[in-house]
C-alpha cells in the first residue's frame, strides 16, 4: 500500500486510520495561576492506515511520542486536531460516553506487566472487568466461563482465576494483559512495548502467542518498541518515528533492507545483531548528541541537528513524507537515498 | 600511547605479573532469607586477560550481579555471604583480605559501571566535585588539580563543553551522559579491571551504541581487562572476546566468542540464540524455552535447566547433576550431552 498513502484504495478499508493526528501537551507555570508556556509536541501529524489481519510497527527512541500516540489511536486522549477512526467510525471528536462503544473495537496492551494490573483484584476480575463496563457482550451468567475460555486462550490455566497478580511472573502477567484486551473481541489490538520488559526467552513466548491469536482471530495489530529486531520479525509494515513525526514508513523489508532516510539509517546500524562474523562489516553510523527537546523542536527537518547530511534547505522547510521520484516508499527527507546497514557491506 | 606498555597490576602489593589478570575460581555466594540459606552463585569459575573482554550474558535472577558484587567486594552482608572459592587478581587472593586492602583494590585496581547511573551518583553533588573527590582522597591531590583532571575526564568520555559541565549536579545529564559520567569516575584512578554490570540496557540503542563504543575505546587505550555483563546477545556478539553464559547461579557454559555462537555446546546457548529475533532476517518463527528460569530457593533436581531443555534426558537429567565437559579447548559446558550438542547429534 506504500505507494498509495494517504490516496483512495480500491481495496478493504483500513480497521484503523490516523490522519493528521496530533497531540500537543500544554506546558504551565506558576502555581496559583497558570500560564502556558509552550508545549510539548508529543505526535504532530501522523498518517497511518492499518488492515485486519494485518501488523504495523511502529519504532523510534524514548520520547518519540510512540505512547501518545498508542492513546490517541484507542481514544484514551483526543487528538488536538485531526482525525483517527476506528472500523471507518471517527472516535478523534466523540464524547467519552460515545467513545466507549467504539473503543471496543480497538484495545490497549501496556508496557508494564508490573504496574499495569490491579494488585487487589483477582485474575479473573481482571480479566472479566470489560464485561461489567459493556454489560450487553457476555451476559452475566455465561461471564465466569467467557473468563477461562480467555485465559485458556492466552496459555494460562483456567483454575489460576482465583490468583492475584503477584502469584504471576512478568510473563504470565503479560498474558493477563492480552486475555483482558481480547475480552471484547476487538478488531484491533495496539501493543505498547508488549514484551520490553521481559527477558528473551519469555519474550519469544509472548510473540508467539500474538502470532498465533492474529492467525486465530484476524486481528490487527499496532505493535510498538524500541526493538527493532523483535519489530522485524512481527511486522508486515513498520513507521519509524522522531520527535513526533513519521520519518520513514514501508514494508519490512523496505524498511529493514532497503531504508532511505538517515534517521532510519542510524537506528538500524545502531542494533547489534548476534552473529560475531558480521562484527567490523557492517556499515556503523554514530549518532552525535541527544534528541532535542520536544518543546522546541528544530525547524525545517526535526532530524536536522543530528543529520550528517542537513543543509539550509532543511533548515527552512520541512520535508514531506513523500515517495520522491526514485523513491520505493514514504521517506520524509530532501535528500533520501538507500543505504544498507543491516547486513554485511565491507 | 605509554599506557599500552605498564605492566597491569604492577602497583599491587605480592602481584605475580605472570599470573592472569584476574581469575575467578568456584566462587559461590548464599543468601539468607529469614533463617533458609539459598545458594545463589554456585561455583563460577572464569578468566580474564589484560585487554580482553568476557562478556556474562544470561536472563534475570541468573546471579550476573551478585557475582560482579562477589568480585568487586560490594556484596550487600547481610543477607549475602561468599563461601567459598578464590578471586585472583595478578595472583593476589581478594577474598582473603582485609577490608582496608580491599578497598584499596576497589579504589585502584577494579571498578564498576552500573546500569542505574541515577542512583549510582549522589544527587547533592556537583559530578566534578564527587569525580575530584576520589583523586583528593586516593590521590592526595589539591583541590584545583583534583578539578582540573575532573573536567580531563568528563572531556575523555565524550562530555560536550566539560569545563562548564563540571559543576553540574546529576539530574542535569541526560541518561546516555550520566552513564558517561559513571564511566569517568570509574576510569579516574585508572583501574586495570572494569566491570560494566548492563551498562546500556535502559538507553537508546543509538544511545547504547555510543557507549559501547566509548567503552571499547577506553579498553584499547589503557589495556584494561572488561566484564560485560549483558543479557543482549547483539551487544555480545559485537564486543566480546569470550563468553560465558550464566543459568541459575553456574556458568553452563564457557567459550571463545566464536565458538559459543556458531557451536554451542549447552542446550540452553543454543535455544537461546534460536529464540532471539534479528533484524537483518525476517521472520522463522522463534524457538520457545518453555517455562520459567528457577527461583534459587527451589532449584530443580540433577540439571537445574532440565525442566526446560530440548534435549533432556528425563531419567538422567533429573537425577544428576552434569560435570563440565571440554568440548575443545577453552571451550566447556556444563551438560551430560556437551559433545552431542557441539557435533549437532542431538
Ligand atoms: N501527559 C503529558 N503531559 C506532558 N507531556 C507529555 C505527556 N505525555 C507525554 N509527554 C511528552 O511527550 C513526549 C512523547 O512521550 P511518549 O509518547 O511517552 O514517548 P515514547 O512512548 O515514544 O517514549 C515526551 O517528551 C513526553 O515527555
Ligand atoms: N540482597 C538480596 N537478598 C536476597 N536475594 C538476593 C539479593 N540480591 C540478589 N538476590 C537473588 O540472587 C539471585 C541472582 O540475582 P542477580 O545476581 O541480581 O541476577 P542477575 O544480575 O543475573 O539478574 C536472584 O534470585 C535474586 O533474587
Ligand atoms: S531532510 Fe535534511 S536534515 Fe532531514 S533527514 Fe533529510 S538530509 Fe537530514
Ligand atoms: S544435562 Fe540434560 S537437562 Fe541439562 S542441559 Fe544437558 S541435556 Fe539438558
Ligand atoms: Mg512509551
Ligand atoms: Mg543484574
Amino acid at each position: 500500500m506504500n505507494a498509495e498513502l494517504g490516496q483512495a484504495e480500491a481495496g478493504p478499508e483500513p480497521v484503523l486510520e490516523a490522519t493528521g493526528a496530533v497531540k500537543h501537551y500544554p506546558v504551565q507555570r506558576g502555581i496559583v495561576i497558570k500560564r502556558t508556556v509552550g508545549h510539548v509536541q508529543a505526535v504532530d501529524g501522523v498518517d497511518l492506515k492499518l488492515y485486519a489481519g494485518k501488523t504495523l510497527g511502529v519504532v523510534g527512541e524514548s520520547g518519540c511520542g510512540k505512547s501518545t500516540l498508542a492513546k490517541l489511536l484507542v481514544g484514551l486522549e483526543p487528538p488536538t486536531s485531526g482525525s483517527i477512526k476506528v472500523l471507518g467510525k471517527e472516535i478523534g471528536n466523540l464524547s467519552a460516553r460515545r467513545i466507549r462503544s467504539v473503543r471496543r473495537d480497538v484495545q490497549l496492551v501496556f508496557q508494564d506487566p508490573y504496574t499495569s494490573l490491579n494488585p487487589r483484584m483477582t485474575v479473573g476480575d481482571i480479566v472479566g472487568e470489560p464485561f461489567e463496563i459493556h454489560t450487553d457482550v457476555v451476559p452475566r451468567a455465561k461471564r465466569p466461563a467467557a473468563v477461562k475460555e480467555l485465559l485458556d486462550m492466552v496459555g494460562l490455566s483456567p483454575d489460576h482465576v482465583n490468583r492475584y497478580p503477584h502469584q504471576f511472573s512478568g510473563g504470565q502477567r503479560q498474558r493477563i494483559g492480552i486475555a483482558r484486551a481480547l475480552a471484547l473481541r476487538p478488531q484491533v489490538l495496539v501493543c505498547d512495548e508488549p514484551v520490553s520488559a521481559l527477558d528473551v526467552s519469555i519474550q519469544g513466548q509472548v510473540i508467539n502467542l500474538l502470532e498465533r491469536l492474529q492467525d486465530e482471530l484476524g486481528l490487527a495489530y499496532v505493535f510498538i518498541a524500541h526493538d527493532l529486531s523483535v519489530v522485524r520479525h512481527i511486522a508486515d509494515e513498520v513507521a519509524v518515528m522522531y520527535l513526533g513525526k513519521v520519518v520513514e514508513y514501508g514494508t519490512g523489508a523496505e524498511i529493514y533492507d532497503h531504508p532511505r532516510h538517515p534517521y532510519t539509517q542510524a537506528l538500524l546500524s545502531a542494533v547489534p545483531v548476534p552473529d560475531p562474523e558480521l562484527r567490523g562489516h557492517r556499515e556503523e553510523i554514530v549518532l552525535q548528541g541527544d534528541v532535542p527537546s520536544p518543546i522546541n523542536p528544530p525547524s525545517g527537518c526535526r532530524f536536522r541537528t543530528r543529520c550528517w547530511k542537513a543543509t539550509e534547505k532543511c533548515a527552512d522547510e520541512v520535508p514531506g513524507l513523500d515517495v520522491g521520484d526514485h523513491g520505493t516508499h514514504p521517506t520524509a527527507c530532501f535528500y533520501a537515498e538507500e543505504r544498507d546497514v543491516t547486513h554485511a557491506v565491507k | 600511547m605509554a599506557e599500552n606498555l605498564r605492566v597491569v597490576g604492577d602497583t599491587l602489593p605480592g602481584a605475580d605479573l605472570n599470573a592472569p589478570l584476574l581469575e575467578v575460581e568456584d566462587l559461590r555466594v548464599e543468601f539468607k532469607v529469614r533463617g533458609k540459606r539459598i545458594p545463589t552463585v554456585r561455583g563460577v569459575s572464569f578468566t580474564l586477560e589484560q585487554g580482553k573482554t568476557l562478556a556474562i550474558v544470561g536472563e534475570s535472577g541468573s546471579g550476573k550481579s551478585v557475582t560482579s558484587q562477589a568480585v568487586m567486594g560490594i556484596l550487600d552482608s547481610p543477607p549475602g555471604y561468599v563461601t567459598g572459592g578464590e578471586v585472583r587478581l595478578r595472583g593476589v587472593d581478594l577474598l582473603a583480605q582485609d577490608e582496608e586492602s580491599r578497598r584499596t583494590v576497589r579504589a585502584n585496581h577494579i571498578a564498576i559501571v552500573f546500569q542505574d547511573a541515577l542512583s549510582a551518583l549522589n544527587p547533592l553533588w556537583s559530578v566534578g566535585f564527587q569525580i575530584g573527590e576520589l583523586f583528593r582522597v586516593h590521590r592526595g591531590t589539591s583541590r584545583a588539580d583534583a578539578k582540573r583532571r575532573a573536567i580531563e575526564l568528563l572531556d575523555q568520555v565524550g562530555i560536550p563543553d566539560a569545563k562548564n559541565r563540571v559543576g553540574h549536579y546529576p539530574h542535569q545529564f541526560s541518561g546516555g551522559m550520566r552513564q558517561r559520567v559513571m564511566i569517568a569516575m570509574a576510569l579516574a584512578l585508572d583501574p586495570e579491571v572494569l566491570i560494566a554490570d548492563e551498562p546500556t540496557t535502559a538507553l537508546d540503542v543509538t544511545v547504547q551504541a555510543q557507549i559501547m563504543r566509548l567503552l571499547k575505546q577506553i579498553q584499547d587505550e589503557r589495556n584494561m581487562g572488561l566484564i560485560l555483563i549483558t543479557h543482549d546477545l547483539g551487544v555480545v556478539a559485537d564486543v566480546a572476546d569470550d563468553v560465558a553464559v550464566m543459568y541459575a547461579g553456574e556458568i553452563v557454559e564457557r567459550a571463545s566468542i566464536h565458538d559459543a555462537f556458531k557451536r554451542p555446546a549447552h542446550p540452553y546457548t543454543k535455544a537461546l540464540l534460536r529464540a532471539i529475533p534479528r533484524v537483518d532476517t525476517v521472520g522463522r518463527e522463534l524457538e520457545v524455552i518453555p517455562g520459567l528460569p528457577p527461583n534459587p530457593a527451589a532449584l530443580p533436581s540433577g540439571c537445574p535447566f532440565h525442566p526446560r531443555c530440548w534435549a533432556v534426558d528425563p531419567e538422567r537429567c533429573a537425577t544428576e547433576a552434569p560435570p563440565y565437559e571440554e568440548v575443545t579447548d577453552d571451550h566447556r559446558s556444563l551438560c551430560h550431552f556437551a559433545k552431542e550438542v557441539y557435533r549437532d547429534e542431538r
